[in-house]
């Protein structure tokens, strides 16, 4: 599903970011990415998503070569992830409804479609109350549970996230990690890129360990 | 199809929404293009409605000819027959001037002027139509009737309806010049409004963009914002037009009642006012395009 083949992301100035990265992600895989901060996690997923391009290699994405794609076939590929950003990257002049509603909305969907999609999408987070909500007013585990909703909306085979629990004690972290395991269960490619090694070992999954951009195990 | 069409939709609804949500801004920027289109569009209304009364006006072009006041009613009847004869009028009526005097009496409002009058000031003169009717032939014969003897004056009365046509016509590229540049301000006002709003989107534009929106997706808002815009932009324009026109009817309502006609602007008609409308909303989609164009690429997402 995922394929990176001796990768490497070289940014203007010098800095190596990832050294010869060679790993495969086969579909319907939970993996998590671990490492320090610094060591490449972040832009590793980019890579894959089509944000940045590599320096050298190939990624290849559901057999597409993501280096080599032309700009105006990216946003097709894109629909693929259900992303989740470190900064969540939430709307805040929106509610919730709406921001989850976006990524159907650019998908083309029917509207009334969409609305029982997004409704759905809401309840699995457990945000269905408050769908009326602006981001602001939400808490910071219920606005990471709606970006989230936002990134599974439109039913991707592959979710990307950075670090999903990046701000959220211990508990809200275990929720988080039960809502992967359960997509995972039904089939989604989850790519996970975490520092919290512990939360990656309870959910019991393989580990991609980066230090310093490479490869560590 | 329909999912295209939802698109539009949807996109044409928010900039709606977009709208309303920033009133006053809203407003001044309407009405700024509202301004900026009545100008040239107001001229051209002038310009329309003096070229109709010009042409009115040239369209019988007519040499009057003034007879010295001692003439003699049988004098007179010699003229006559011999205009008659002459192989460049088509036609020749002669008004006495008793008839001049009543008529000036009926028509001008200067009913007191006339009655205060100790004897008649007015001459015999005779009102001739030619058969060659350009202006070159016209002239020759004006010139030629006024060295006739017994004859005062012969007088071009079209002459300066002419000149008024060949000024119209120089007024009218002027309008065109000013058309231009303030169509120029209308893309240039759509442009920095665009602009801004595409930097107050940009986080909206830059997450669309991540979760696989295409350009022409993102595109779209913006280019109905700036054509919507310039189409309520025509509209005031328009309206300004027509209350101007309203204000100066009614002016000239009571001008046209002292000299006895009917004066009255006409506002632009159907196919004017629709292409008035097109024009600014055409504009406005440019400007945007142009904004969206130069600004969009230098949103990439990180």
């Amino acid at each position: 599903m995922i394929s990176f083949s001796h990768v490497c992301k070289r940014y203007p100035g010098g800095l190596e970011a990832l050294k010869n990265i060679t790993f495969t992600i086969a579909a319907g895989e939970m993996v998590f990415v671990t490492g320090h901060s610094g060591a490449g996690k972040s832009t590793l997923l980019k890579l894959a998503a089509a944000i940045e391009p590599p320096s050298s290699g190939s990624v290849i994405v559901n057999g597409q070569n993501v280096g080599a794609l032309r700009a105006r076939a990216i946003p097709y590929l894109r629909r693929n992830f259900g992303l989740i950003f470190q900064d969540q990257k939430l709307l805040f002049d929106r509610t919730a409804f709406e921001n989850v509603m976006l990524p159907l909305h650019i998908n083309g969907f029917e509207r009334r479609e969409a609305a029982r999609r997004v409704r759905a999408a809401l309840d699995k987070v457990g945000l269905l109350d408050r769908e009326k909500a602006f981001p602001v007013t939400l808490s910071g585990g219920e606005q990471q549970r709606l970006a989230i909703a936002r990134a599974i909306v439109h039913r991707p085979a592959i979710l990307l996230a950075d670090e999903p629990t990046g701000n959220l004690d211990a508990d809200l972290a275990a929720g988080i990690g039960e809502l992967f395991r359960s997509f995972n269960r039904v089939g989604v490619t989850v790519v996970i890129a975490t520092h919290d090694a512990a939360f990656a070992a309870r959910l019991e999954a393989r580990v991609i360990a980066l230090r310093e951009g490479a490869l560590a195990s | 199809m329909r999912a295209w069409f939802g698109h539009h939709l949807h996109s044409f609804l928010g900039t709606l929404r977009r709208f309303a949500r920033t009133p006053v801004a809203t407003l001044f920027n309407v009405g700024v293009i509202g301004i900026a289109l009545a100008l040239p569009a107001g001229l051209c209304v002038a310009l329309a409605n003096l070229q109709g009364f010009a042409q009115a006006l040239a369209s019988d072009p007519q040499i009057s000819v003034f007879l010295a006041l001692d003439t003699a009613r049988g004098d007179a009847e010699k003229l006559h027959a011999r205009l008659k004869e002459h192989p460049g009028v088509r036609a020749a009526r002669f008004v006495p001037r008793e008839q001049a005097l009543a008529e000036l009496k009926a028509n001008a409002g200067l009913a007191d002027v006339v009655e205060s009058l100790a004897h008649n000031p007015l001459p015999d003169a005779f009102v001739v139509e030619a058969r060659d009717a350009s202006p070159q032939a016209l002239e020759r014969l004006r010139d030629e009737l006024g060295r006739w003897p017994k004859v005062a004056h012969a007088q071009l009365d079209a002459a300066w309806a002419r000149r008024l046509q060949a000024g119209i016509k120089l007024a009218g590229l002027a309008v065109a010049v000013l058309a231009t540049l303030f169509a120029l301000a209308l893309v240039a006002v759509t442009f920095n409004t665009i602009r801004l709003q595409i930097l107050t989107r940009r986080e909206e534009i830059e997450v669309a963009k991540l979760i696989g929106a295409t350009d022409p997706f993102i595109r779209r808002s913006f280019l109905y914002f700036g054509a919507i815009q310039g189409l309520a932009g025509g509209a005031a324009a328009w309206i300004i037009i027509w209350a101007a026109l309203l204000l100066l009817n009614s002016g000239l309502a009571e001008l046209s009642q002292l000299y006895a006609t009917r004066i009255q602007l006409r506002h632009l008609d159907a196919a004017d006012s629709a292409s008035l409308l097109a024009f600014s909303a055409g504009l406005g989609w440019f400007g945007a395009w142009l904004s969206v164009h130069q600004h969009l690429a230098q949103i990439a997402p990180r």
